[in-house]
């Protein structure tokens, strides 16, 4: 048999078949994650640019590179695309897709069809953002406030609107697949109990978009509607109420902040376990500190509204309610850091990643703890505190988890490695670059630097320099990945099925795997992350 | 540049220092926290290595440690709501004499108004030691009125007031900014707060043209015709307004409001919202008649109705909480 395996070229999900129509008409979950990683990428650098170039007017107090304006447009595209295009898809669309079935050992997902549905309404609604964009752009902010958005704007809110209603359907097409797949797909023996954390929090981040996306959906069809046909929801000129729009914006929009970081905690998990050699610290304290986080998450919205008109009685239950969603996170935190105890920790570049996302999260997670309490939110609200407090969740979360699985999982993905030097340097720089960028804004916000400002008084310019400054590290930090594993591609090292010595059942099929993952379905009879089971292996990246 | 290079905004309020207190000992959590944690996983980094020959000890986790990291941060997380909540308290809780100023936003500039009369745009000025209670809406999109000195902010809404206060406690000149995106020159919609010394204050005030704000309430109530219905001896179609600002009123659904600001407001520009029990919907709809400045002119108005005659006002507001009304 392994005679055999070697001679002919083993057949693999990407060389089971050539040509663009094989991979436009795929339904192997496995494609349609790489459909997905090369159509974020690319809303990455979009979104990136644009964020470059509002660093670039932020370096001196006058408005002097772009128009009043082009700044407004380019706030409020750098938020719609990195939040609905790039970090929402981000991890369950490219590496939960991928891994989802693998690591329950399944075939494929459950609704194969409807998950290539769900890339195309993701292209469709990214095609309609990218088209709204040429036509000269939004300038609403990404939060689409009204009447601003529905009375006062003139650009194209509607097609933005629109784009994000239609990509909208594929979050929670993807989630509603994933929920169904977890239910229903796992192998015999893969129970509850032994699932990768990796799997809790694809589970709950599914049942975040699959109840909470709707409701953006109706808002947006709602500010259309207004727009359009100036029916009077929102705007108090036609008898509607500015706040009710608020309320269910952010009925959507907070939780979505738990569909970027929860499936970012579960990649974090399995690194962590895997480069310390060790089960998770608390395995069911973190996998039900994630369905905490969920369900409370869906219940402090209102926090964003402190000081927009609501009730004394209302900010106070959820200010509370605030703290009360802040508890499973500290969980998470402390319980990782107990995993590094007594381990045998290697620090390879998905390691440096998970480490920083800790570093990087529990300083964006102790800032929540500012704006939740109600009377310094008054103060910081609308400031670049908030900017750098979810630009920490965001990007130093979010963004950090995603290239730590990126990089874990890429010798499973294209079957070779990734020059390990390249990517701690990167890692490195990005941490870096990072810091420099956002840590300044929590004084420029303190200081009293109100957010989505294109000039601004000049005491507060050193501090923006430094930002602009570590913006462009940050730059750096992102483009060499692109770089290098576009190189890995062709002349990366060649590897085994299980470079790390990983537990998981994605580890035991081959690299690259076949096109149905597995050559006979696995049975499972072990807990996730038997480390005390599998030993080291001696190649040279874990030194 | 290097010269001005503050860390730290000036606090010119009775807020300032309270906000800046949780502000302080949060930073000093978050430091001792994120230190603590990050001296940990460092030692756990460098003591568990990866070294040939020594494995990883299997742990599965600790019910002790969990119930106890869950529980901690929990009852610290109570405490900084509590501290947070009673800084909200006061923030929402203006005192009964404060003096009034009414704001009205709009792109991109704001206009404020001081019921004695005065006005200007794009500055406020207001005198040391008092406290002001700012009442604000406006004429299109939703706007913030934030004065980072005095630690305070608030949205300012179309189609109804909201209301924020303060007491200044150092004279001086602080930024004013709209905190809220209003659209194109939303960056441009800032001003001054100056805070000034009682005398200065008074010279300032001086130089006012015209009347007060009730007084042209009043004229505005004439000519528009409110006082043939809203006669003083509670003869006429519509309810006596004398008195009735702040009191309890029953509608004719049975429900019972407060006759504040917004109350006053959304009667005059729309009747048939909230009806007084015993009155028919008969009153027309001032929405688009008046302007903003005006309404709030007459909202000053029928404060004033309800106000004792003038002269022994500041009397009034020195006897400490006078319940017999």
């Amino acid at each position: 048999m392994a005679t055999a395996a070697v001679s002919a070229e083993r057949e693999t999900y990407l060389n089971k078949e050539y040509g663009i129509r094989s991979w436009l008409l795929t339904t192997d979950h496995k494609r349609i994650a790489l459909l997905y990683l090369a159509s974020i990428t690319l809303f990455f650098f979009i979104g990136g640019f644009f964020a470059l170039l509002i660093r670039l007017e932020l370096l001196t107090p006058a408005g002097d590179l772009v128009l009043a304006d082009t700044y407004n447009k380019l706030f409020t595209m750098h938020g719609q695309i990195m939040v609905f295009f790039f970090l929402i898809p981000s991890i369950p669309a490219v590496l939960g897709n991928f891994l989802v079935p693998m690591m329950i050992g399944a075939k494929d997902l459950a609704l194969p069809r409807i998950n290539l549905l769900s890339w195309y309404l993701y292209i469709a609604g990214g095609a309609l953002m990218l088209y709204a964009m040429v036509e000269g752009g939004v300038d609403t902010g990404w939060t689409f406030y009204t009447p601003f958005s529905t009375a006062f704007s003139n650009t194209h809110v509607v097609e933005a609107g629109l784009a994000i209603f239609i990509a909208g359907f594929s979050s929670i097409l993807t989630g509603l697949n994933f929920v169904v797949t977890i239910h229903r797909m796992r192998a015999p023996g893969m129970t509850w109990s032994r699932l990768p954390l990796f799997i809790w929090a694809h589970y709950a981040t599914s049942i975040i978009q699959l109840l909470g996306t709707p409701v953006l959906a109706i808002t947006l069809v709602l500010v259309v509607l207004e727009r359009t046909l100036h029916l009077g929801i929102f705007d108090p000129n036609l008898g509607g109420d500015p706040l009710l729009f608020q309320h269910l914006f952010w009925f959507y929009s907070h939780p979505a902040v738990y569909i970027m970081i929860l499936p970012a905690m579960g990649v974090v998990s399995e690194v962590l376990a895997c480069f310390s050699r060790k089960r998770i610290f608390g395995y069911a304290a973190v996998a039900m500190s994630s369905i905490g986080i969920a369900v409370i998450g869906f219940i402090v919205w209102a926090h964003h509204m402190f000081v927009a008109g609501i009730s004394l009685y209302a900010a106070l239950v959820f200010s509370i309610l605030s703290y009360l969603v802040a508890v499973p996170s500290a969980i998470k935190v402390f319980n990782w850091t107990a995993t590094l105890y007594k381990g045998s920790i290697s620090f390879a570049t998905p390691m440096l990643y998970a480490l920083g996302f800790i570093g990087l999260f529990t300083i964006g997670g102790l800032t929540g703890l500012f704006l939740a309490a109600l009377g310094i939110d008054v103060h910081v609200t609308d400031t670049y505190f908030v900017i750098a407090h979810f630009h920490y969740i965001m990007v130093g979360g979010a963004v950090m988890g995603y290239m730590a699985g990126l990089h874990f999982w890429w010798p499973k993905i294209t079957g070779r490695m990734y020059p390990e030097w390249w990517g701690r340097l990167a890692a490195l720089i990005v941490f870096v670059g990072f810091n420099l960028t956002f840590f300044p804004q929590f004084i420029l916000g303190y200081m009293g630097m109100p957010r989505r400002y294109w000039e601004y008084p000049p005491e507060f310019q050193i501090l923006n320099v430094m930002s602009t400054a570590g913006s462009t590290i940050l730059a750096v930090g992102y483009l060499l990945p692109m770089v290098y594993f576009m190189w890995s591609l062709r002349y990366g090292k060649v590897v085994g099925d299980n470079p790390w010595g990983a537990a998981g059942l994605e580890w035991k099929t081959s690299s690259p795997p076949p096109t149905f993952n597995f050559d006979e379905t696995p049975e499972v009879t072990w807990e996730a992350y038997n480390y005390d089971q599998i030993p080291v292996p001696e190649e040279a990246w874990l030194e | 540049m290097i010269d001005h290079f503050p860390l730290w905004p000036p606090g010119a309020s009775t807020m300032a220092p309270s906000v800046d207190a949780l502000f302080i000992f949060l930073t000093l959590l978050s430091v001792v926290m994120t230190v603590g944690i990050f001296a940990v996983i460092i030692v756990f980094l460098a003591k568990y290595r990866r070294r040939k020959g020594v494995d990883a000890t299997p742990i599965h986790g600790s019910v002790v440690l969990e119930l106890g990291w869950s529980i901690i941060p929990l009852m610290v997380f109570m405490l900084i709501f509590a501290w947070g909540a009673v800084i909200f308290f006061q923030e929402r809780t203006p005192p009964r004499s404060s003096a009034e100023v009414y704001v009205v936003a709009k792109q991109w500039m704001w206009k404020i108004e001081h019921s004695e009369g005065q006005r200007e745009l794009n500055e406020l000025h207001v005198p040391v030691g008092r406290d002001v209670r700012l009442i604000m809406t406006s004429q299109d999109v939703i706007h913030s009125f934030y004065i980072p000195a005095f630690r305070i902010k608030q949205d300012v809404l179309p189609g109804r007031y909201t209301m924020e206060w303060f007491r200044a406690t150092k004279p001086g000149t602080y930024h004013l900014f709209c905190a809220e995106y209003c659209g194109t020159m939303h960056s441009g919609m800032i001003g001054d707060v100056v805070v000034m010394t009682q005398p200065d204050y008074e010279a300032w005030m001086a130089g006012k043209t015209g009347g007060t704000m009730a007084s042209s309430g009043s004229d505005l109530f004439q000519s528009l015709g409110c006082v043939t219905c809203h006669r003083a001896d509670a003869q006429g179609r519509g309810p006596s307004l004398v008195g009735i600002y702040g009191k309890p009123v029953l509608l004719e659904d049975g429900r019972t409001v407060v006759a504040d600001d917004n109350y006053v407001r959304e009667s005059i520009m729309s009747p048939a919202a909230k009806v007084v029990n015993g009155y028919k919907p008969i009153m027309p709809v001032f929405q688009g008649l008046v302007t903003d400045e005006q309404l709030n002119s007459l909202v000053a108005y029928v404060k004033s109705l309800s106000q004792p005659p003038a002269g022994t006002q500041s009397a009034a507001a020195d006897t400490k909480s006078s319940p017999k009304e």
